[in-house]
């Protein structure tokens, strides 16, 4: 059996950071649970934040499961992860402004050419291309999970269009609407800071022939998209346009939007669509979401996207275990997080081992997300091992393979009262002028007993993330 | 504003205007048959009523004779009914959705409410509701809504396409509503100034809650020239054709204002205006004389012409 951390008791002891959240536990009357959680519900579908799942049946609006029980962090502690979340977002960037151009971390050998440069993310429509200050993600939102006191590991890095931040904000509004009294009994620190930290980090990438104040809206997919909540939230809080593909042409060199006054110049896009559907001539040709002539637009410096086609090859699962080689190469600096030790099914030995090992193993897709196409190899079956094992076998190189962790827990509602549950983490790093991350994050917990699946889409829920001010 | 933008919020209007519209029509039906057969040996007045909402072959597609059961369902509960109160609502809902960032949180609130609330409705047995009480929570939703948007919105470009969209949508359905009554419920033209006559209008009133309003303004005759006046060209009846053109004009003018062209260069202000002028010289006399329903295919025509160049000049961003 394997012994979890459990984040708020070390034995029968209340951890630090906790102990304003121990007499709240103990004192709040079952019915005042049951109520509070109502109000938490009714709020969320009220303000209508809810992930849309459309043509599954059911409830187009589901709610994500919202667990009163905040997950806390002392300055410490938070201080220490964002020093190595900035280390690693200024890594990651630093790869992919080389890989498009001279290339010199393939060059050295630190990583195989066939891995960047066969990667189905590796954007040939960018090569030689520098963006605005030469960045090419601008939000980064890092998968992380603890196993100890003082062990965190990254699980991987979201360099396209990580999802979710609207959770955080929206957890800690309910939150203090809903428990005042936590509020002012504990520090904790803000996180509202981050529509304004994301809306200067936008305009501050303005391309190079804009003039003035730069005009900065949000591409969505439209609201039919599952994260169609959180992009109109986004654009709200930043008071910019939330923008879809037929709202926009390129015509002399720029990019325009159709508005009732006629034509307006778009000169920032943070667009949350894929690469392949960005621009019709330029990837795929059936895409409807896209805006035709935008990549030539943006190659000339009329536009720029955030983040820039072409980033994703930067947070491929395959690529991940070379980040900490990539802090070493580019910053000349020791790593700061920790990645999770991957073996490489590509490569003959890992495989070999992985499977050996199976039954001990988490099993992920390179390209797979959302907690899909995954083996988690404690909680399977033989049968299911067995099918995984082919699956390997006929194409090793898409998959890799990493211990099962020991995630910490933090205490739940559940049912029977409160009881520990898995968690993760995933901070948001902005990356423009400045790199900055707002203190906090969104955790979500695996709401199953012993499940170590933390994904919306897998029955996960959500929790607000306190860091402690000092 | 985008054009979408402005789109969308012009539709949020028209649907949740047509939804009331349709609960009107339910609340008149379930009145009628409330009075014991006054126009017995006649087309039934519920027909009358599917006529009247535009939906009359996609209910005898589904059901076939009039039968009241089936036709409160259609115009209030199906979603293939796509004029229906719940179609109306959900799609009210689904485009303030789209565009949450141009609205107020309450505004959001009111349609976000009416929309969980009718499914809630939906889910109860049909028999536990009286049409009445239905139809009183369409107009309160619509009520609602309109006082939100007063209450919170900023008067800028997104106010004034919605209230456009409600003026449109308004002047569109009254005045079909006044048609159904001249070609539809009277059987024939000798009939005209008979007591069926007068009943009809007096139910035409009553459909657009206006049958008091009405007493208030002409004294207690009720003869269908004044009717047709009231619902007409009286600027002080809030749902006659002048009061619906004069709100399209007002909001014509404030968005011209908004973007600070050239008073009265806009395509839909000319049009509004010369439309206004019309009506503004228009006689009762003069529509008897044309034919009242000639006279409202032609205004409906006029509102529709209207109603594309709204769409050519804001909402289709084509325009420079």
């Amino acid at each position: 059996m394997t012994e979890y951390f459990n984040e708020m008791f070390d034995g029968g002891k209340v951890r630090q950071p906790y102990s304003g959240l121990d007499g709240w536990m103990r004192e709040m009357p079952s019915e005042l649970r049951a109520m509070k959680q109502a109000e938490a519900e009714a709020l969320f579908r009220r303000i209508g934040i809810t992930f849309a799942v459309y043509g599954e049946g059911g409830d187009p609006d589901r709610l994500i499961p919202f667990d009163m029980f905040p997950r806390v962090f002392t300055q410490a502690e938070w201080r220490k992860l964002e020093r190595g979340i900035k280390q690693r977002t200024r890594a990651l960037n630093a790869f992919l402004l080389d890989v498009y151009g001279r290339g010199e971390i393939v060059r050295a050998g630190r990583i195989p050419a066939r891995l960047v440069y066969q990667n189905d993310a590796f954007e040939r429509a960018v090569s030689g291309f520098i963006p605005p200050r030469g960045i090419y993600s601008h939000i980064v939102g890092v998968d992380l999970v603890r196993t100890g006191p003082d062990q965190f590991y990254v699980l991987e890095d979201n360099c396209r269009t990580p999802s979710g931040v609207s959770y955080m904000l929206e957890n800690r509004e309910i939150m203090m609407r809903m428990f005042p009294q936590l509020f002012r009994e504990n520090r904790i620190e803000p996180v509202d800071g981050y529509s304004d930290a994301l809306r200067r980090t936008l305009a501050s990438v303005a391309p190079a022939k804009c003039e003035g104040e730069p005009t900065v809206a949000i591409l969505t997919p439209g609201h039919f998209n599952s994260a169609y909540y959180e992009h109109s939230f986004l654009a709200d809080l930043m008071g910019v346009e939330l923008v879809e593909g037929p709202d926009l042409f390129c015509e002399g060199g720029f990019c325009w939007m159709r508005t009732t006054e006629g034509p307006k110049k778009l000169d920032v896009i943070y667009r949350r669509i894929d690469d392949a559907f960005l621009d019709p001539l330029c990837f795929r040709p059936d895409s409807m979401l896209g805006i035709p002539g935008l990549m030539d637009v943006y190659r000339s410096g009329g536009v720029t996207i955030c983040s820039a086609p072409g980033a994703g090859v930067a947070d491929d699962k395959a690529i991940y275990t070379f980040v900490p080689e990539m802090v070493r190469f580019y910053l000349g600096e020791e790593p700061l997080l920790e990645n999770v030790p991957t073996w490489q099914c590509a490569k003959a030995d890992d495989c070999k081992y992985v499977l050996e090992h199976l039954d001990e193993l988490v099993v992920k897709e390179v390209h797979g997300s959302g907690g899909y196409g995954m083996l988690v190899g404690p909680k399977s079956t033989k049968e299911q091992i067995e099918n995984f094992r082919h699956k390997i076998e006929d194409n090793p190189e898409n998959y890799i393979a990493q211990p099962t962790l020991a995630l910490s827990t933090t205490p739940t509602f559940v049912e029977e009262g409160v009881a520990p549950r898995h968690v993760d983490l995933r901070p948001y790093c902005l990356v423009g002028e400045k790199i900055e991350l707002v203190p906090g994050g969104l955790t979500r917990v695996a709401l199953t007993e012993g499940s170590l699946v933390v994904n919306s889409s897998q029955g996960g829920g959500v929790k607000d993330t306190w860091v402690l001010a000092e | 504003m985008l054009s979408r933008t402005a789109e969308n919020l012009f539709w949020v209007a028209r649907y949740m205007e047509r939804a009331e519209t349709m609960a009107r029509l339910l609340e008149v039906g379930a009145r009628i048959a409330l009075t014991p057969s006054t126009g017995h040996g006649y087309r039934s007045e519920w027909e009358s009523l599917l006529q009247a909402s535009g939906t009359a072959d996609g209910f005898s597609e589904k059901y076939g004779d009039p039968v009241q059961r089936n036709i409160e369902s259609y115009l209030f509960f199906d979603r293939d009914n796509p004029s229906s109160v719940i179609s109306c609502v959900e799609r009210a809902r689904e485009n303030a959705r789209i565009v949450r960032t141009a609205i107020t949180g309450q505004v959001w609130d009111t349609l976000n409410t009416a929309f969980q609330e009718i499914r809630q409705i939906e889910r109860q047995p049909r028999s536990e509701w009286e049409i009445t009480e239905l139809c009183e929570w369409v107009a309160r939703q619509s009520a609602l809504l309109r006082g939100a948007m007063d209450g919170t919105m900023l008067r800028n470009d997104g106010f004034f396409f919605m209230n456009l969209g409600y003026a449109l949508e308004r002047a569109d359905n009254t005045a079909r509503l006044i048609d159904v009554k001249y070609f539809v419920l009277l059987p024939s033209v000798e009939m005209v100034g008979s007591g069926l006559d007068n009943y009809q209008w007096q139910v035409l009133l009553r459909a657009l809650q206006s049958y008091r309003a009405f007493h208030w303004a002409y004294g207690g005759e009720l003869t269908a020239s004044k009717i047709m006046h009231f619902l007409i060209l009286n600027p002080a009846s809030p749902r006659s054709l002048i009061s619906a053109t004069r709100k399209a004009m007002h909001h014509l003018d404030n968005l011209e204002s908004f973007y600070e062209v050239e008073p009265g260069t806009g395509l839909p202000q000319m049009r509004a205006k010369a439309l206004m002028t019309e009506l503004n010289q228009t006689q009762v006399a003069e529509i008897i004389e044309e034919g009242l329903h000639e006279f409202l295919t032609r205004f409906i025509g006029e509102i529709g012409q209207l109603t594309a160049l709204v769409q050519q000049t804001y909402l289709s961003g084509d325009a420079r």
